[in-house]
């Protein structure tokens, strides 16, 4: 029988420290090591991206980045961001913690599986670092690691770094793989007595249909991979075209590059959504909570969720409409791509509903929720014009590009990573952060991404390209785009610098923050009514909580307290929503 | 699918007093959780054997794909894996009707045939080998070698199941837990025989 079947009886967790902390099986203490991994190798892309910066602004300053170097760095910090950051943040991190708790469960269903599912991704991350230490070091092929570029001499890490990133990718995917088959069952079949599907909240929704993306999308990494790691290790021909190479042709040929970027991006545009929709679900559950207001179209939000899921499997040419492809399929990726926009743009409305005439609070959650729905919504809007095939080809590979993909699925869903850590860790840590601390860190934040990803949309409309190592000779850049690079480099590392505001606050809380007692938020979803805080092993002493109620009921009219928690039974003096008489106004 | 609309139409937040007892037991589904995973990788495993066939039908309208004249070992050895799954089939049958003796001859019987498909796939291999047909002589070669390779890999991951779960019999443990394992096994040797048969297929018709 699964743990979380086990219903009742005290749950005694290992009280040595090394099943405890290390070899646990406990989904928050995995939750933790998820997240704490993360931001670890975070903080290496974090370092990665100003060493860029440092070139862009201020080429040659740093005389130990050569053009190796620099393309290392582009590589390692987008693959480290994408996968080994915000993938396992939200996925293992938010989803280890959150889905047995807001479902009432005491466990995954299978705790040993969760448990290896975070060893393998160690695994997997330090594979990746291992590549540092390899001859030849990481690879510089650029995180979408096209060949036939990526397996020829004359690219960095081609003697190790590329097998080595393949190798790393392979393991995070077995990883994610028990990860995500853990979320899927657990949801389905661990939920407390009277949580149906549609009373689960919109966390539990974003993360589930994230890992169903995940569990479909990421075997075409890891065919990519493999067939890739054949033709560097086995000399196959997969990718690999007919080619001439220094003057010698080479002897493997006849593959197509053009297999790997379908493969590549049947992965890679559902991987944004993989990103964006726990942070969809995560900042509704917040932005509700702190507005003291039920979410607005709580059903439209579960469909929408779904919706962008089914869509983001059928937009993924968007990314390669300079590859080459048949006019009639350029515009169908062009059509389905601006139609996700649909249910994305409900989502959005209906924040802002939320909203409306909500009892604000605005503290650093809030504030770091509200920042999410202002970059995404910029960056989603430069979306618009990039799944235009005719807007897209002159500005591919320019600096717009770089804008848009960083305001939506990196700042964006980096602002509900923010958002989330400081909403749940009263939970997680029984403390209090400092809310002036976390404020400084909310605004320097928030200001700070603007000001180094505005001016590069204006970078991108003057035509400069990325991914180039230097700038001079190029007269069609202008000498402004040289200054404006200098502000960006030099906002980009005070922002990241000042990110230590964050890491102070929480360290500093652990042991000094005011103690936050069971439901400091007065919410409404079960992690919040768990007897014990930080919630024990198996999360509800003897019983299971039971559900009676869906996860928004905030300021239910001719009721004392502002919130009514899902386990709390319907009593007589409730006004009976579902018939004519009820009074108030029902959501939408 | 009609459930699901169902489900996704109703409307959570009209928490009447209709609801006022005790709250319903709402499992998605009425079988083992194992079970419910198992299948739930099934969709991760069709996800990748079906991008590797794209990827194969993909690759092979280039003008350098030569098609392979598959060995007729992969004949003998499909049989090997049709009877791996028919014995583990009856073993779980047996199980259901306490004949715990049969059954564990089937299931034993079962992995032994999964062994000698994988020892006989060795044997296709080393067949191609010495005809020439090496891992990066040509794409349908090296495919050929994937494929079988990828499909072999999920084998030997049963096997593991299967060692664990003839362990577990031979040390006499719990019988609801063995039957249970003896059941997911034989879910899982069906669906590698599927995907087998349509990986057959693809390599015998191109």
């Amino acid at each position: 029988m699964a743990y979380a079947d086990q219903d009742t009886g005290h749950h005694h967790g290992p009280d040595a420290f090394i099943w405890k902390y290390v070899w646990s099986q406990d989904h928050k203490v995995i939750a933790i090591q998820y997240g704490c991994t993360a931001i670890a190798v975070g903080l290496l892309a974090l370092v990665l991206s100003w060493l860029m910066r440092m070139q862009i602004g201020f080429p040659g300053s740093l005389e130990f980045i050569d053009p190796s170097a620099y393309y290392q760095y582009v590589t390692m910090h987008g693959m480290i961001m994408v996968i080994y950051l915000l993938t396992a943040f939200f996925l293992g991190g938010f989803g280890n913690y959150l889905i047995p708790l807001m479902c009432g469960a005491r466990d995954m269903v299978f705790p040993f599986m969760n448990m290896l599912s975070y060893w393998f991704y160690l695994v997997s991350v330090i594979i990746l670092v291992a590549s540092y230490f390899v001859p030849g070091g990481p690879t510089g092929a650029g995180w979408t690691l096209y060949p036939p570029q990526s397996i020829l001499q004359g690219t960095p890490g081609t003697d190790w770094g590329i097998v080595l990133m393949l190798l790393s990718l392979a393991v995070f995917i077995v990883a994610f793989t028990m990860g995500g088959l853990n979320y899927i069952t657990t949801v389905l079949q661990a939920r407390c007595r009277g949580m149906t599907l549609m009373r689960m909240p919109l966390s539990v929704w974003g993360i589930i249909a994230a890992t169903l993306l995940g569990l479909l999308a990421f075997p075409a990494l890891f065919v990519s991979a493999v067939m890739l790691l054949f033709d560097r290790l086995l000399d196959t021909s997969f990718f690999m075209p007919y080619i001439v190479h220094m003057g010698q042709a080479l002897e493997t040929g006849g593959g197509s590059p053009v297999l790997f970027q379908h493969l590549f991006w049947f992965f890679g545009h559902p991987e944004v959504y993989i990103v964006a929709l726990p942070a969809f679900g995560l900042v509704s559950d917040i932005l509700s909570t702190h507005a003291r207001k039920n979410i607005f179209g709580y059903r439209m939000m579960v469909w929408a969720i779904i919706a962008i899921g089914g869509i983001s499997f059928i937009v993924w040419a968007h990314h390669m409409y300079i590859s080459g492809m048949n006019l009639y399929l350029g515009y169908f990726f062009a059509t389905t791509t601006l139609i996700v926009a649909i249910p994305t743009a409900i989502k959005v409305y209906n924040w802002t509903l939320t909203l409306w005439h909500g009892n604000i609070i605005l503290n650093t959650p809030m504030l770091f929720s509200i920042g999410f729905i202002s970059t995404f919504l910029i960056g989603g809007l430069t979306g618009l014009f990039l799944g235009n095939v005719a807007v897209d080809i002159p500005l591919s590979d320019t600096y717009f590009v770089v804008a848009h993909f960083h305001m939506v699925m990196a700042i964006a869903p980096v602002m509900v990573v923010f958002a989330a850590i400081y909403h749940w860790y009263p939970k997680m840590t029984g403390r209090m952060y400092n809310e002036a601390l976390g404020k400084w860190h909310f605004w320097i934040t928030f200001l700070g991404t603007y000001l180094i990803y505005f001016p590069m949309h204006y970078l991108g409309f003057e035509g400069m390209p990325r991914r180039y190592y230097a700038y001079e000779g190029y007269e069609f850049i202008s000498a402004s785009a040289y200054g404006l690079n200098q502000f960006i480099t030099v906002a980009a590392i005070s922002v990241g610098v000042l990110q230590v505001l964050f890491l102070i606050n929480m360290i500093w809380s652990l042991k000094a923050g005011r103690v936050a007692g069971p439901n400091p938020w007065l919410a409404t979803t079960l992690e919040w009514q768990t007897p014990d805080t930080p919630p024990c092993h198996g999360n509800w002493r003897d019983e299971l909580p039971m559900v009676y109620r869906w996860a928004y009921d905030y300021s239910v009219p001719g009721q004392e307290q502002d919130y009514l928690p899902q386990n709390q039974p319907m009593d007589n003096g409730e006004p009976d929503l579902s018939t004519d008489s009820a009074t108030g106004a029902a959501p939408a | 699918m009609t459930s699901l609309v169902k489900t996704l139409a109703s409307k959570p937040w009209l928490s009447g007093k209709d609801q006022m007892g005790e709250p319903v037991e709402v499992r998605s589904f009425h079988f083992a959780d194992k079970k419910v995973g198992l299948l739930a990788f099934f969709f991760v495993a069709s996800s990748l054997f079906m991008l590797f066939i794209v990827g194969y039908r993909l690759r092979m309208v280039y003008e350098d794909w030569a098609p392979l004249q598959e060995p007729l070992t992969l004949w003998i050895n499909s049989g090997f894996l049709v009877l791996a799954s028919l014995a583990l089939e009856f073993a779980r049958q047996c199980m259901k009707r306490d004949n715990l003796r049969w059954g564990r001859w089937a299931f034993n019987a079962g992995g032994a045939a999964s062994l000698l498909f994988l020892t006989g796939q060795l044997a296709a291999w080393q067949q191609l080998s010495e005809a020439g047909y090496m891992v990066a002589s040509n794409p349908a070669s090296s495919f050929f070698y994937l494929l079988t390779g990828i499909h072999g890999a999920h084998l030997l991951g049963g096997l593991v199941a299967w060692a664990r779960t003839l362990t577990h019999l031979q040390a006499g443990g719990d019988r609801a837990a063995a039957q249970s394992s003896m059941d997911l096994c034989a879910i899982y040797w069906h669906y590698l025989l599927i995907v087998w048969g349509v990986l057959f297929y693809l390599l015998l018709v191109t």
